[in-house]
């Protein structure tokens, strides 16, 4: 809900920063803008869009494509004054053909060759402007390194050096360039936050860097761009920019390993947890589940979604997800759970509980 | 001429009628007719593909399909477009047009030519047969490794595609092999390579670049069939090999591949923009050596469909510099006809009208292709929708187009009957509106950033009511097609007769009659500009060849006449041979390895045969 409001506060400012940039180029982008006016009202829908950039390196693109686009709305309104010229120019049907004269020619030299170079060389420049600013800082230059692995079809996320691994959801101080880096355990993924910077591949034995720096406090959605199998559609995540304090706290406390079971129920949900199938594949630090496959759960509970973005992280949610999970998100790895109610119940207090 | 030299020229090229007959035609036309009526069969296959997907997409959270089936109909719609429909499609007009473009009698090498029509048909079928039995290829048309080899691939899907794309390819090589030996020797006594048509520079251009790509993807399929089938380690970094290989392996063929589809695209629209503005076309030698360019420089831009995957710097902006260059012939060649329009007095008819529909979603295309060459915004893009629509508007709006273009134009030649003027002219707005309505959109679902190949995605996105443009959009493309379709069916039924050139072109075809006869030509044309249906001095010789299957030969530069060629007559061997590659590739997926060998015997026995010593007509030496 609270998402929600944040997420039209930006958007509205992204409106009208658009709207005064169109106002200060020539007229006839104002047309072009009218056409594209579903786009940037789209934008105040998602956290998933290249247009409403939320970091200096999205900016840069996004301004890329601005100009790239009035440039090319340009282009294709001259090529189709002349269509509309010549065909709309008839000459009646039964004109002769002429297979002499060699006019002309100046319209593909002018057209096809000079303005090309022109227009290209400046896209070109451009283009090497712009590389810099989306290519990965230097390791040095970053504050913070998050090193993301794709599975299919989870992102397994961990913070070198600090002791914290946790899954589909990247928490990033505010204002400080994160150097991400991102490899796979299985097959070629590709991380994408549009709203932060560019994508890059994750590719198994090869490890990739992006830098992800937000301007301001938001939760971004990411998806993987990299057909993937099966359930390449369900492999999202979130990248929750925090202030550097907030931030601060969300680190210590997911350093830590899990609460042990405070109450009676816990400790059977504990139980029933670690006398099940449920420890080969998924680790709760502090206990003897240390299973590698699936995310980790030491602090589910903090975390928003569950299936990689699929799901809201709710106890009714999750006890779908436990009973039946090939039915939200049909052929990923983990079985469905034959449990009792009252074992189900203790489960779900126990993991529910891990905060 | 005699009357008596025409009747033995008859004698010579008629057909024995019957079932053995029609299996082994070597006529060009006949194989022409049957590559684009296979294509278009295809076509109407991986269009159904496309409906299901956009029935699937139309809502978020939809259950039309399940993942694995709609992986499966995605990668069959994406291979069958590009290897089924498109290609073999403008292999179709090539075969059908070239030799009476240039004023041959055949193609260079008559049974080599059935032969790459039964070997497409064979693969086409043979990757078809993967989808009937539920495990048609998954993994898209680029087949990503790892994903592509075990663990993650465990059914038979991939082992349809690599085998059947290594099937295919002898098709297209052979295709390509006997283009470029028909284009350089066969064309008629003056027809120098500078007043040869555009579109024989076009399946030139295109028949070289195929020769060159084609290798990289049998090397990339055969390594992946080795490594599924028997254990290698190419693309698993586990045994040392690298998934980063498939993807260059892949792209050096791939990109290259958009060509090859666009140029003989582009050669039709060379050839109906002049016929329809009355005027012959502006800059001809800028226009075939852009197109030569093209295919050209269509070997330097692989990396670019690779900026995501990490490369050095250096190699990403070598790659943007030269896709960014590629852009230039493009230009030339737009420019080129605009200035013929300009210049010329256009008349609209159907085709010419899908030719202006060619012109406006092309430079759309075009435009937004030179943005993947802004190496950071190729980076936030590639892989999403904004993609699917840049390359449908390159490969649609580019190949498509020109060739329902094509349709229309042709038809009269190939049956000897007009379409309906009316039923075509409603087809194109159906298609055009249906085009527009189901690709724009997807450039702003990609820019807001839907990824490509998602079986399904949530609501709330802003994406919602952009895929349901596109399923309306998809909707009205049916409806266009099947319009196309009713009206070849009642052309072919009821339409007026055509004569032999009811344009007034200035190409060869149009000079003989409608259908043409199966020597194309009784008299030799001579050819004295590039435009011999207008110049008023190209005129049939006296030259007749009427004894056995002959044709010229002449100089590949001037076109100056060197010989009579002895062409061969019908021949069921190109289909035996084809079918012996069928039966090897089935042996393999099935395991059957006896199978397999077996075949593979019975195809070099069939070679041998077929190229085995034996006497052969003397070849005249230049009257």
């Amino acid at each position: 809900m609270d998402r929600a409001t944040k997420r039209s506060d930006h958007n509205i400012g992204a409106s009208r920063r658009r709207g005064g940039r169109a106002g200060r180029r020539a007229p006839v982008t104002i047309g072009v803008f009218l056409l594209l006016a579903p786009i940037v009202a789209g934008c105040a829908e998602n956290d998933q869009s290249t247009l409403s950039p939320k970091s200096s390196a999205s900016d840069e693109i996004a301004r890329l494509w601005w100009v790239m686009l009035i440039a090319s709305a340009v282009i294709f309104g001259v090529v189709l004054v002349l269509l509309f010229v010549a065909v709309l120019r008839r000459r009646g049907p039964e004109s002769p053909p002429l297979s002499s004269g060699r006019g002309g020619l100046w319209i593909p030299a002018v057209g096809g060759i000079v303005v090309p170079i022109v227009v290209l060389a400046g896209l070109f420049a451009l283009t090497l402007r712009t590389l810099p600013k989306t290519s990965p800082a230097s390791a040095s230059a970053t504050g913070l390194t998050i090193e993301v692995v794709g599975r299919q079809w989870f992102w397994d996320v961990s913070y070198p050096g600090k002791d914290v691994r946790t899954a589909n959801e990247l928490h990033i101080p505010v204002g400080v360039p994160v150097n991400v880096e991102v490899s796979s355990a299985d097959v070629v993924h590709s991380f994408w936050v549009p709203e932060l910077n560019r994508k890059i591949d994750m590719i198994p034995g090869q490890t990739n860097r992006v830098t992800l720096e937000a301007d301001q406090a938001g939760t971004y959605r990411g998806q993987c761009a990299e057909f993937c199998g099966l359930q390449h559609a369900h492999m999202a995540f979130y990248v929750v920019a925090e202030p550097r304090a907030k931030f601060d706290t969300w680190l210590a406390r997911e350093s830590n390993p899990a609460a042990p079971p405070a109450t009676p129920e816990l400790e059977r949900g504990q139980q029933v947890l670690l006398g099940s199938a449920c420890v080969y594949c998924h680790t709760i630090d502090g206990t003897n589940a240390s299973g590698k496959i699936g995310p980790d759960l030491t602090h589910l509970a903090s975390r928003m979604s569950l299936g990689a973005g699929l799901l809201p992280n709710s106890k009714g949610y999750l006890a779908g997800w436990i009973l039946d999970p090939q039915h939200f998100k049909p052929g990923n790895k983990m079985p469905g759970t034959d449990l009792s109610g009252s074992d189900l119940q203790a489960l779900l207090a126990y993991l529910e509980s891990l905060r | 001429m005699a009357t008596a030299e025409l009747r033995r020229l008859e004698r010579s090229w008629v057909e024995p009628h019957g079932l053995v007959a029609r299996l082994g035609t070597v006529d060009h036309k006949k194989i022409g007719v049957r590559y684009l009526v296979t294509a278009a069969v295809f076509f109407l296959a991986a269009g159904i593909e496309a409906a299901l997907m956009r029935a699937q997409l139309a809502r978020p959270d939809q259950n039309v399909l399940d993942p694995e089936q709609y992986n499966q109909v995605f990668s069959m719609h994406g291979l069958t477009m590009i290897f089924l429909f498109v290609t073999p499609m403008l292999s179709g007009f090539g075969n059908y047009l070239v030799p009476l473009m240039i004023g041959a009698r055949d193609m260079a090498f008559p049974r080599l030519n059935a032969f790459g029509y039964w070997v497409f048909l064979g693969a086409g079928l043979f990757m078809y047969s993967g989808l009937l039995i539920g495990d048609a290829p998954d993994n898209g048309w680029f087949n990503y490794a790892p994903l592509s080899i075990q663990p993650f691939s465990v059914g038979p899907n991939i082992d349809f595609y690599a085998i059947g794309l290594l099937f295919l390819g002898i098709s297209t090589t052979v295709g390509a092999v006997n283009f470029i030996v028909t284009i350089l020797k066969l064309r008629a006594p003056g027809m120098s390579i500078n007043r040869m048509p555009i579109f024989c520079w076009a399946v030139l251009a295109t028949s070289i670049s195929i020769v060159f790509a084609i290798p990289s993807l049998t090397v990339a399929t055969g390594l992946l069939e080795l490594q599924r089938a028997w254990g290698f380690h190419f693309f698993d970094t586990a045994g040392g090999g690298d998934p980063v290989l498939w993807q260059h392996l892949f792209w050096i063929f791939g990109h290259p591949d958009v060509y090859i589809i666009f140029l003989p695209a582009v050669g039709i629209v060379s050839t109906v923009i002049p016929v329809f503005s009355r005027r012959s076309l502006v800059a001809y030698d800028w226009v075939a050596l852009a197109t030569m360019a093209t295919g050209l420089l269509g070997f330097g831009v692989w990396v670019h469909h690779m900026f995501a995957v990490g490369l050095p710097q250096v190699s990403l902006t070598f790659f943007a510099a030269a896709s960014t260059i590629i852009a230039i012939p493009s230009g030339i060649q737009v420019f080129a006809w605009l200035a013929t329009m300009l210049k010329g007095a256009p008349v609209i008819r159907t085709p010419f009208l899908y030719v202006l529909g060619f012109l406006v979603t092309f430079v759309i295309g075009g435009l937004s292709g030179v943005m993947f060459a802004a190496i950071p915004f190729d980076q936030q893009v590639t892989d999403s929708y904004f993609v699917v629509a840049h390359f449908h508007y390159v490969l649609f709006g580019g190949a498509v187009f020109p060739i329902f273009a094509g349709i229309h134009y042709w038809f009269p030649k190939i049956t000897g009957r007009m379409l309906d003027e009316r039923i075509g002219q409603a087809s194109f707005w159906l298609v055009f509106v249906g085009f527009n309505l189901t690709f724009f959109p997807m450039h702003i679902a990609g820019l807001l950033g839907m990824p490509r190949r998602v079986y399904t995605y949530p609501s709330g996105m802003g994406w919602d009511v952009y895929n349901l443009l596109s399923t309306i959009g998809s909707v009205i493309l049916v409806l266009g097609t099947l319009a196309i379709l009713v009206n070849v069916v009642q052309g072919l039924a009821f339409g007026p007769p055509a004569g032999p050139d009811p344009w007034s072109a200035n190409t060869l075809e149009w000079s003989t009659s409608s259908p043409p006869p199966p020597y194309n030509f009784a008299q030799i044309p001579v050819v004295r500009s590039a435009d011999p249906g207008w110049d008023g001095l190209s005129e049939p010789s006296d030259l007749v060849l009427p004894e056995g299957h002959q044709t010229p030969a002449t100089m590949p530069l001037d076109a100056d006449l060197a010989a009579a060629l002895e062409m061969p007559s019908e021949s069921l061997v190109p289909l035996a041979a084809a079918a012996a590659i069928a039966l090897v590739c089935a042996g393999l997926i099935a395991d059957l390895y006896w199978l397999a060998i077996a075949a593979g015997v019975a195809v070099a026995l069939t070679l041998a045969f077929w190229h085995g010593p034996r006497e052969t007509g003397p070849v005249e030496p230049a009257p």
